[in-house]
């Protein structure tokens, strides 16, 4: 019986990890509260690691214009955000089935690698062929990779969060071994790199057509048509239904005849899928190639956007872009302000710690609510 | 944490059947081990492997162990396909875990004979070098035990053992080693109280609240690095503190380096691991922390303050975690860089898993680490034909592998991840 018991633990912790629905104040109030805040504690950060007062209110300027104060500035947030939501999506879709994957960071990798493999192999294919097919090898790569995750824990019951992180750190060291292999290294190069994708593979630029500088590409129409697939697969499909099902009571899933052990495998796979996306879109879209560590955090800061938006996937949408906005109005700030990006992690950190604890934001800030005193997040 | 199999029902109704696939898995991993073993290692290998027991300068001088390689490996081939064979058709789950334990380790040995063949090693070099990597993640593994132990999942150990890394290297560069790892404790101890405020008393998803306090620490280090530390060089230029050599038990050849001939960080594991076993499984307050872990309501009922306890035993992890994050700085460079820790801390969290949430279980797994990372750091210098990214690998796939075959049966903390309300 303790197994069982375990397993309902596991799927509590989760289950409050995506609660279903919340009030005006928990989504609106309590968010806006912990910009401020996080900002506030952000700018003190600043001020005792001896930063100057106006170089604040100048670096805070700074991340207000590079995020969306100018058409390049929403070009570069939307770039930023578009792997973070469907790396986000996917880490959602897992919580919401009960699975804690912390793997997406080496999904990501494996399913930018496949899409890269798959651009330069077969130059010659015309757009409308090599994109689909770069980018369904992508999501197929990432799903594979998820899934062994998913397999083991279904047929052995070996826990997803440690083959998980096993996982990340495995393809890391696959990715600098592949990366050296004569078919994929760059030719004429030395260091870990890979031949780049052909043009007529990258996603296409949404907006060069103003100013080649300007990088938002296709890939955040795919992030979006993402967002609204796994919310019709989430809420509105049967597969959907035994994700959620067996995410909130794995035994009353069982006994109800669902088959956990695929539900989890597919489940796992699904949010591989996504993760392998976000991966392609950074390659096809932003980088061209593939180099070692290309996935920079998306996939652990992904964890971080997947609880933000409470596991559903509007939320994801609007926790990605948020988080897309701190990191371009990150870069804007470090090259006007001289205050390095760095202050971003902190500041979204802070962002996370408010919006999860929504009984500190009412300790703080009293006032802000109606009821200061009702116990919530029971 | 839910180790067991999904597909059969908890437990109760078809146990028999799990177990026979359970069986059968490991038996067959365990015969591929045996090809693997006969076919790669053994068969065509020449010459003898050598390893060296000890250094010329000790006091105590073994002779060199030399082993054919070849014939040595055929024999391990054969071990293993009898335990493969044994396991295939008899089955046993307690069995099972245990063939397939030694099972690996033989391939361990298979292997480390084969990629010394007509080479020398140094084994003793080694073993040392496995207890020096292990500090961290045992260190890691055990803050991970004292928060689970009171139902807190701490998926801050990496966050805790950068930040203990930081700030033993700030203050180490400031005011000298000892305060540095005062510093690192005591930091180490506010994140852990930080950790228990966010869960216990706001009741914050734990692991939300761990993903934070990394990111954060990340971030603040970071920061302070590329914002300060660029600046004035000499806060970031913190002593080491240096092996210290037990008088006659350091001079015991082969674990006398490894266990007696180390630097306080070493030390200091061994007797926390200790210090944490006696306190949590012999003493009234870890009794009462456990009940705390397992059953937060019956524990109140009987007059135990649930957040006092978790907030003790939560603070005391991070004082654990802070000590081994100086290890990073203090330890061994002496100078703080960005996310040094580079994921011991989760590395850590799988050890205490894999320990089965006791402290000695920790450190065992996070010594199996240990031993694969220098292991792989020293064939690297053995030139064998093997991708240096393949050795790199072979800890984590073995920790897969292990988790898949071996963990059936752990159990975490019955209350663990669940905040407790007090009515």
């Amino acid at each position: 019986m303790s197994d069982s018991k375990t397993d309902v633990v596991i799927q509590n912790l989760l289950k409050r990890a995506a609660p279903g629905r919340s009030e005006f104040e928990d989504l609106v109030i309590v968010p806006l509260f912990a910009i401020v805040a996080a900002l506030v504690l952000g700018a003190l950060v600043m001020l005792a690691t001896s930063v100057e007062p106006a170089t604040i209110a100048k670096s805070y300027l700074a991340l207000l214009q590079g995020s969306v104060g100018s058409l390049n500035a929403i070009s570069e947030t939307l770039t930023a955000a578009t792997p973070l939501i469907l790396a986000g999506l996917g880490l959602a879709l897992g919580f919401r089935a009960g699975l804690f994957n912390i793997g997406a960071e080496g999904q990501i990798l494996m399913g930018g690698m496949a899409a890269v493999i798959t651009g330069f192999s077969f130059p010659g294919l015309p757009i409308y062929v090599l994109l689909p097919l770069c980018l369904l090898s992508g999501a197929l790569a990432g799903a594979f990779y998820a899934g062994i995750a998913g397999w083991l824990r279904a047929a052995t019951g070996a826990h997803e969060v440690i083959s998980t992180i096993m996982l990340n750190l495995i393809a890391y060291r696959l990715i600098d071994y592949m990366l050296r292999l004569p078919f994929v290294q760059r030719p004429g190069r030395n260091d870990p790199i890979s031949k780049s994708v052909p043009d007529h593979a990258e996603l296409p630029r949404l907006l060069d057509w103003i100013d080649p500088n300007l990088r938002v590409h296709g890939g955040i129409f795919l992030a979006l048509a993402a967002v609204f697939v796994v919310y019709w697969l989430l809420f509105k499909t049967k597969i959907g239904f035994e994700f959620r099902a067996s995410g909130a009571s794995p035994d009353a899933a069982r006994f109800a005849g669902m088959r956990s052990g695929l539900t989890i495998v597919l489940a796992m796979a699904s949010a591989g899928a996504l993760a392998g996306l976000a991966g392609t879109v950074q390659v096809l879209g932003v980088l061209d190639r593939v180099t070692p560590g290309f996935s920079a955090g998306i996939g652990f800061d992904a964890i971080a956007v997947a609880l933000l938006g409470r596991s559903h996937p509007f939320g994801v949408l609007l926790a990605g872009l948020l988080f897309g906005g701190l990191e371009a109005g990150g870069r804007q700030m470090q090259v006007d302000a001289g205050v390095s990006i760095d202050l971003i992690g902190i500041i979204q950190a802070l962002i996370i710690v408010f919006i999860a604890a929504p009984m500190l934001v009412r300790a703080i800030f009293p006032w802000g609510f109606r009821k200061p005193e009702t116990v919530r997040g029971k | 944490m839910a180790m067991t199999n999904q597909t059969t029902p908890s437990s109760t109704s078809m146990p028999d059947l799990g177990k026979q696939k359970h069986a059968r898995i490991a038996g067959g991993v365990l015969i591929a081990l045996a090809m693997l073993v006969a076919f790669v290692f053994g068969a065509g290998t020449e010459g003898s492997a050598v390893f060296r027991l000890s250094r010329p300068t000790d006091a105590l001088v073994l002779p060199d162990l030399s082993v054919p390689a070849m014939q040595f490996n055929l024999v391990v081939a054969a071990l293993l396909a009898f335990l493969g064979v044994r396991q295939f058709l008899r089955g046993g789950v307690r069995w099972s875990s245990l063939s397939l334990g030694i099972g690996l380790a033989l391939v361990v040995v298979a292997f480390l004979v084969w990629a010394t063949a007509g080479k020398a090693f140094s084994l003793t070099g080694m073993l040392q070098a496995t207890m020096v990597r292990a500090v961290p993640i045992a260190l890691g593994g055990l803050a991970g035990v004292l928060c689970e132990r009171v139902a807190v999942v701490n998926i801050a150990i990496e966050g805790m053992l950068l930040a203990g890394a930081f700030a033993g290297a700030l203050v180490g560069s400031i005011l000298g080693g000892v305060a540095g790892l005062a510093a690192a404790v005591v930091v180490g101890g506010l994140f852990g109280f930080f950790l228990a405020a966010l869960v216990v008393t706001y009741r914050m998803d734990q692991i939300i609240a761990g993903v934070v306090i990394n990111l954060f620490v990340l971030g603040f280090t970071s920061y302070v690095s590329s914002q300060v530390f660029q600046e004035y060089r000499s806060l970031n230029n913190a002593p080491v503190f240096r092996a210290i050599k037990i008088p006659i038990l350091g001079d015991i050849p082969v674990i006398g380096p490894m266990l007696f001939y180390q630097n306080i960080f070493v030390y200091g594991a061994l007797i926390m691991v200790a210090v944490a076993t006696y306190y949590l499984f012999y003493t009234r307050s870890g009794l009462r922390a456990r009940a705390v872990g397992e059953h937060p309501r019956a524990a109140d009922t009987l007059g135990i303050d649930v957040y006092r306890t978790r907030f003790i035993n939560v603070t005391l992890g991070g004082m654990v975690a802070g000590f081994g994050g100086a290890w990073f700085t203090l330890g061994s460079v002496g100078r703080f860089d960005e996310n040094m820790t580079g994921g011991r801390g989760y590395i850590g969290l799988a050890a205490m898993i894999f320990g089965r949430w006791h402290p000695v279980g920790a450190l065992m797994a996070a010594l199996v680490f240990g031993f694969a990372d220098s292991m792989q750091q020293k064939l690297a210098l053995l030139q064998t034909p093997i991708p240096s990214e393949f050795l790199a690998m072979a800890p984590y796939i073995a920790t897969i592998v292990v988790v898949a075959g071996f963990i059936g049966r752990a159990r975490a903390p019955a209350a663990d991840g669940q905040p407790y309300i007090k009515e």
